[in-house]
């Protein structure tokens, strides 16, 4: 196992060096460029060519590719042109918000889809297993916009449970050692913070967790259905092995294996940002952080945060290989 | 099928624990202090304001735009205020002020006893040090976008470095004695006096300039650093609130002044918190989540109001327009001008695209602007009309290429997409081929309009502060690229009507300078609109302000 991780580990390497390459051409080919959009309404040549010289960006592309692939091996990705301060410093602040939310995101989705997909392929043809598909099917084309409304709408405005936005009560007095605010809530000991970090998770977390979830319902439904025809569980029924054995060794047990892809797929993708529901809950993460930097063409943040996704990407994949090896030995075998 | 009964009740089990886990998480929510709750008094009360998004920096010499000036504005005082609710000049740091003659000296007498928030006092030695240090700068600080208002106030700086700047106004600052403040003018200048109230004026303390180096740049070319704190963790100056603490994306804190020279804020503590859009702001209004908000959404208005918020109108101190860039042949045409400012059905525009209170707009300036008087060429919407005069232009069947931004909405232009759409139709039946361009309002928008490529644009102007050439000067007093022509006529009017010390003659001077404009159709102005705020019921005294001077200080929750 230890050959396999330190192997996919040095997979890193090349396909994060490409993936510099490619990026970096990739932000410059935007049009206009972080001399025009911070100079806004008011670009005149003379005004962008000096920018420009003082950005560095009146060099050839390779000369600054170098300095900053030199320049990350430092640990410097650079400064954001936008905010003026130091992109690892906007990384610290703006990732612990999108893993938070992308934590609640999935937990929501796991912990409600497989189950419900189970049941749904359990209670094959029954109105259980329409309802699962017509609401998975449901969730897949609500628009993540407009469900963030209805569920503020309902939850916030209405019933006056929830919070609308942010992720911590403006008026509440909380330290943030970590930058995970539920985690802050615990370490500090102050549980009205923690609990006021968690309700500011659930509406977002529930409006981003609604297409993984409706993905893992229609996965675990169809793969428990295609594993309770295998022989083996046949077999397992003929020898009168207990309900439940059969249900969590082999039935599910072997159905999880393309949920548990999928899976890691999903929190790959909500780990490079959620930039809908951030912006309609004003949750100061890291995707609505990346999409302002698209509009001001902050090259330094958009270089950092992209390759910083790509890592994080190819961690999660890792891990969700790892979790193969457990779920399914054969795996490690080959 | 028994033994699908087990995994139905386990199921239900597990859904029932997460419900449970929210619902708890969802307590937690419940004990929120509601933000209406927080206003228990007139002391020790926290307002919680929804913007729209964070400040660029908290310099007041290095912002132009609405979210900064609306921070700074608590934070510094400028010479001479803004009346409230209105656009004229009122006393501010200087109790009273002179101007000379020839409109070339400005002598101000400053209040006394007024303190920085870092202890210094104010004195005109400290005045002086602000001016000279705008008129100092360099770099970087000297571009367009950073030193905006200096550049447009003031055109240029000590050591211009670059050859669009102009000879700068600024003549110097002398401190006559403590409290006496005279400022020079290179050339006769009537506009100063009102450009002077812009929050971009703000007085702030040159021994907090100087400790958290406002002006220092360092680091390499490939990454400049500001490594001077003072514009995002160290404002100081006279107003009735201090800094207290920035989060980008999420909250930045102004704290009760309690040393202020004037009458004290009555709420202790303000929290600005960015919210982008203006449903999610309206939204969080209604849930009790924030006190107020401003740019309101007027789709907005009628579930604000039915929830019991309160919404305030800013009165219209902007203009939409279409431009034309003659940059082009077509557009050098003065008959196809008239013909387009003839077929488009403005009165329409404003009724179906714009919310309560807008209005049509004749003249390149609001029309609660002094020197406004309607004795000028106007267009009505008439379609013969505007078909004769394509026949007279010896144009064969016209095309004009008509670009709208996406991505943005103004008060002047709340959806340019739909003014497009209707103005289309317009051409189209007076006889134009249109052809759309769209394009993202920042930087490609902006770029392109600004190079003169676009023969039709959708644009606008919030004015900044209360004179006409804030409008008219700004557009038509000399050459730009956007609007690509030159009328000696016009811009010798405006020229004059600036350096005219003498208010009646000024005044001419506009009038004169509107109908030659009018006369000569650089573009067709159509739309003057207010634009709203909102704010919970328990928030009283607050006065919107036409030029977004808001004096948040006056604010108190019941």
């Amino acid at each position: 196992m230890l050959g396999f991780v330190a192997r996919r580990l040095a997979l890193l390497v090349p396909i994060l060096l490409g993936l510099s390459v490619l990026l970096f051409l990739w932000v410059r080919a935007l049009p206009g460029g972080p001399a025009e959009a911070l100079l806004g309404e008011r670009a005149t040549p003379e005004a962008v060519a000096r920018v420009k010289k003082l950005y560095g960006l009146d060099r050839p592309w390779y000369e600054q590719y170098l300095t900053w692939v030199g320049n990350v091996f430092r640990g410097d990705l650079g400064v954001s042109s936008r905010t003026q301060h130091p992109v690892v410093e906007e990384l610290l602040r703006t990732f612990p918000a999108t893993v938070e939310l992308a934590l609640v995101a999935m937990v929501f989705a796991v912990g409600a889809g497989v189950p419900l997909g189970y049941l749904a392929a359990r209670r094959h043809g029954t109105w259980i297993d329409h309802v699962s598909v017509a609401g998975s099917l449901f969730g897949i084309t609500i628009p993540v916009f407009f469900l963030g409304y209805m569920l503020k709408f309902v939850f916030a405005e209405k019933l006056g449970l929830l919070p609308t936005d942010g992720r911590q009560d403006p008026l509440l007095d909380a330290g943030h050692p970590t930058g995970f605010y539920v985690l802050d809530g615990l370490v500090t000991g102050n549980m009205e913070a923690f609990g006021d970090a968690l309700a500011h998770l659930v509406l977002p977390g529930v409006a981003l967790g609604t297409i993984p979830l409706a993905i893992v319902v229609r996965i675990t439904r169809a793969s428990v259905l295609d594993v309770l025809h295998e022989d083996y569980v046949r077999t397992a029924e003929a020898k009168g092995l207990a309900p439940a054995t059969i249900r969590g060794r082999h039935v599910l047990r072997n159905a999880l294996l393309p949920v548990v892809t999928v899976v890691g797929l999903q929190v790959g993708l909500l780990l490079g940002g959620a930039v809908l529901t951030e912006t309609v809950f004003a949750f100061p993460g890291f995707g609505k952080f990346m999409a302002d930097s698209i509009v001001a063409r902050d090259y330094a943040v958009l270089q950092g945060f992209i390759l910083f996704t790509a890592v994080i990407f190819v961690l999660v994949n890792l891990l969700v290989d790892v979790a193969y090896g457990l779920i399914d030995p054969r795996v490690r075998v080959t | 099928m028994r033994r699908d009964g087990m995994p139905l009740r386990r199921t239900a089990a597990v859904v029932a624990g997460l419900a449970l886990a929210i619902s708890a998480a969802a307590c937690g929510g419940g004990d929120d202090p509601e933000p209406g709750a927080t206003g228990t008094g007139a002391e020790g009360s926290t307002l919680i304001f929804a913007s729209s998004a964070d400040p660029a920096i908290l310099d007041p010499a290095f912002h132009s735009d609405g979210e900064s000036s609306r921070v700074t504005n608590q934070i510094f005082e400028t010479l001479v205020a803004t009346e409230e609710g209105g656009t004229g000049v009122a006393p501010g740091l200087a109790e009273s002020w002179e101007v000379s003659e020839d409109a070339t000296t400005y002598t101000f007498k400053l209040r006394q006893g007024v303190k920085f928030h870092d202890g210094e006092a104010l004195d005109a030695a400290a005045v002086c040090a602000n001016f000279d240090r705008w008129y100092n700068f360099t770099g970087l600080a000297q571009s367009d976008s950073v030193s905006y208002y200096w550049v447009t106030v003031f055109r240029g700086f000590a050591k211009n470095e670059s050859d669009t700047l102009g000879k700068s106004l600024y003549g110097g600052c002398t401190a006559k004695d403590a409290g006496t403040v005279e400022l020079k003018l290179t050339e006769p200048s009537a506009v100063v006096l009102s450009a002077l109230t812009l929050s971009s004026f703000g007085i702030a303390s040159p021994k907090a300039l100087k400790d958290y180096k406002a002006d220092e740049v360092s680091g390499t070319a490939e990454s400049p650093q500001f490594t001077g704190t003072f514009g995002t963790e160290h404002p100081v100056g006279t107003g009735p609130f201090k800094f207290g603490g920035w989060t980008r994306g999420d909250r930045l804190e102004l704290v009760r002044n309690d040393d202020y020279w004037g009458e004290k804020a009555k709420l202790s503590k303000i929290i600005f918190r960015p919210i982008e859009k203006a449903a999610d702001r309206a939204q969080a209004l209604r849930a009790g989540s924030v006190h107020a908000f401003d740019y309101a959404d007027p789709a907005d208005l009628e579930s604000l109001k039915s929830s019991g918020a309160q919404v305030l109108e800013r009165a219209p101190f902007n203009m939409g327009y279409l431009g034309f860039s003659q940059k082009t042949e077509i557009m050098k045409n003065q008959k196809i001008r008239q013909a387009i400012a003839h077929a488009i059905n403005r009165e329409n525009v404003v009724k179906t695209k714009y919310g309560a209170g807008a209005k049509v707009a004749n003249a390149f300036m609001p029309d609660s602007l002094w020197s406004y008087t309607e004795d000028f060429t106007t267009y009505d919407y008439n379609v013969d009309k505007a078909k004769q005069l394509i026949a007279e232009s010896g144009v064969p069947s016209p095309t004009l290429e008509f670009c709208y931004p996406s991505g943005v909405s103004r008060a002047y232009m709340v959806d340019p997409a739909g003014n497009f759409q209707l103005m289309k139709a317009d051409l189209e039946a007076a006889g134009f081929k249109v052809t759309p361009k769209t394009s993202p309002w920042s930087p490609d928008y902006l770029n392109t309009t600004q190079a003169g490529d676009c023969p039709l644009f959708l644009l606008g102007w919030n004015g900044d502060f209360g004179d006409p050439d804030n409008f008219l000067g700004t557009f038509f007093q000399s050459f730009s690229s956007q609007w690509s022509f030159r009328n000696e006529e016009i811009f010798k009017a405006l020229g004059d009507a600036e350096k005219e010390p003498d208010q009646a003659k000024r005044e001419a001077l506009y009038k004169q300078a509107n109908a030659l404009i009018a006369d000569f159709v650089p573009g067709v102005p159509y739309a003057q609109s207010p634009s709203f705020s909102a704010a919970a019921k328990n928030v009283q005294g607050w006065v919107p302000s036409p030029v977004l001077n808001d004096k948040l200080a006056s604010i108190s929750l019941n």
